[in-house]
C-alpha cells in the first residue's frame, strides 16, 4: 500500500492564530479518511445504487438532492443524481466495487485523489458563507446532508457532520491553497489548528 | 443571474457553463445536405425573449440543464434536467 502523506505539508501547522479576543471561532484539521469514493449509479438503478451502499457501510440514504447520512465510520452524501461521495475506512472502495454489479453503476476510488479539510466550531457557517454562495444555517443545510459546489475554480463537497461541523473535500492538488485560504478566511473569528 | 437547479437549488451564475442553443436539431448524420448542417452549425435565431437553452452545473452537480430564460431580462422562466428520465421525482420534497 503506497503511504499518503497530507497535501497540506508545511502550511499545516497546529497552534492558535488571528483575532482571538474571545477565543477561536472556529477549529481547523484536516479529516483525509483513509478511503473516498464516488459511486454513481446507471440510469434507473439509483434505488439499486443506494442499497449497496448501504450493504457495505450501513448507511441508509434516502434518494433525494443532498441527502446524506453519517456513521461511526463511514460517511456517504449525493453530489448529484444517482451520484455519492463515501467516506470511511481502508478496504471501502474495493468493498463498494464488489457490491456495485456491473449493471448498476460505477464505483471510483478517489482516496489519493481528495482531500479532506474539517472546520468545526461556533464560526463555521460564517466562515464558510465567506467562501461559498450557499445558506449554511441548519434550516437549509441540516446535518449529514451534502452539497456540491466551488469556490471560484475549486471544487468542493461539503458535508455538515455535526451540529457545528463541516467536512470539505477537495482536489487533493488544491487542498494546500484552499486550506491557506480557510484560514485567511477564519482570522477574523480567531482559529485553531490540530 | 441565479439558475434554481433542479438538483442543487438556485445557485449563481458562475458555477454553470453555457452549452448552446437547445433549439436546434442536428441533421441526420447521414446527411450531405449542406444547407441543413451550415444551418445547425452557423445559424441561430438569436431571439429577444425566451429562449431555450443548456447549460450544465459544472461547478456543483455537473449535470446538464435545459434552461428556458428571456434574453432581455435573464429571467430564468424554466429549469429542467436535459436528460429526460431524471426529471420523475426530481427536486426535494
Ligand atoms: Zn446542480
Amino acid at each position: 500500500m503506497v503511504e499518503r502523506i497530507s497535501p497540506l505539508g508545511e502550511a499545516f501547522r497546529p497552534g492558535t492564530y488571528g483575532n482571538l479576543v474571545d477565543g477561536p471561532g472556529v477549529t481547523l484539521t484536516e479529516a483525509t479518511p483513509a478511503a473516498i469514493a464516488e459511486a454513481s449509479a446507471f440510469p434507473g438503478s439509483a434505488e439499486a445504487l443506494l442499497g449497496a451502499i448501504e450493504t457495505v457501510t450501513g448507511l441508509s440514504l434516502p434518494a433525494t438532492p443532498g441527502a446524506g447520512a453519517v456513521g461511526g465510520d463511514a460517511a456517504a452524501f449525493a453530489i448529484g443524481p444517482g451520484r455519492h461521495l463515501v467516506a470511511g475506512a481502508e478496504g471501502l472502495s474495493a468493498s463498494l466495487q464488489a457490491a456495485v454489479a456491473l449493471d448498476i453503476g460505477t464505483v471510483t476510488d478517489l482516496s489519493h485523489g481528495r482531500a479532506a479539510l474539517r472546520i468545526a466550531g461556533p464560526r463555521a457557517e460564517w466562515v464558510l458563507a465567506k467562501l461559498f454562495a450557499l445558506d449554511f444555517s441548519p434550516a437549509a443545510f441540516p446535518l449529514s446532508e451534502g452539497r456540491a459546489t466551488a469556490h471560484h475554480d475549486i471544487f468542493a463537497h461539503i458535508q455538515r457532520t455535526g451540529g457545528e461541523q463541516f467536512d470539505i473535500y477537495v482536489f487533493r492538488s488544491f487542498a494546500r491553497a484552499f486550506w491557506e485560504e480557510i484560514c485567511a478566511a477564519a482570522a477574523e473569528t480567531g482559529y485553531e489548528v490540530r | 443571474m441565479l439558475i434554481p437547479c433542479p438538483h442543487c437549488g438556485p445557485r449563481d451564475l458562475s458555477e454553470f457553463s453555457y452549452q448552446g442553443d437547445a433549439t436546434r436539431t442536428r441533421p441526420d448524420p447521414a446527411s450531405t445536405d449542406m444547407k441543413a448542417w451550415h444551418d445547425y452549425v452557423y445559424n441561430r435565431p438569436n431571439p429577444a425573449g425566451p429562449h431555450r437553452e443548456y447549460w450544465q452545473h459544472a461547478g456543483g452537480c455537473r449535470t446538464h440543464l435545459l434552461v428556458t430564460r428571456d434574453t432581455l431580462t435573464h429571467e430564468v422562466q424554466a429549469v429542467a434536467f436535459a436528460r429526460a428520465a431524471l426529471n420523475d421525482g426530481a427536486g426535494k420534497p
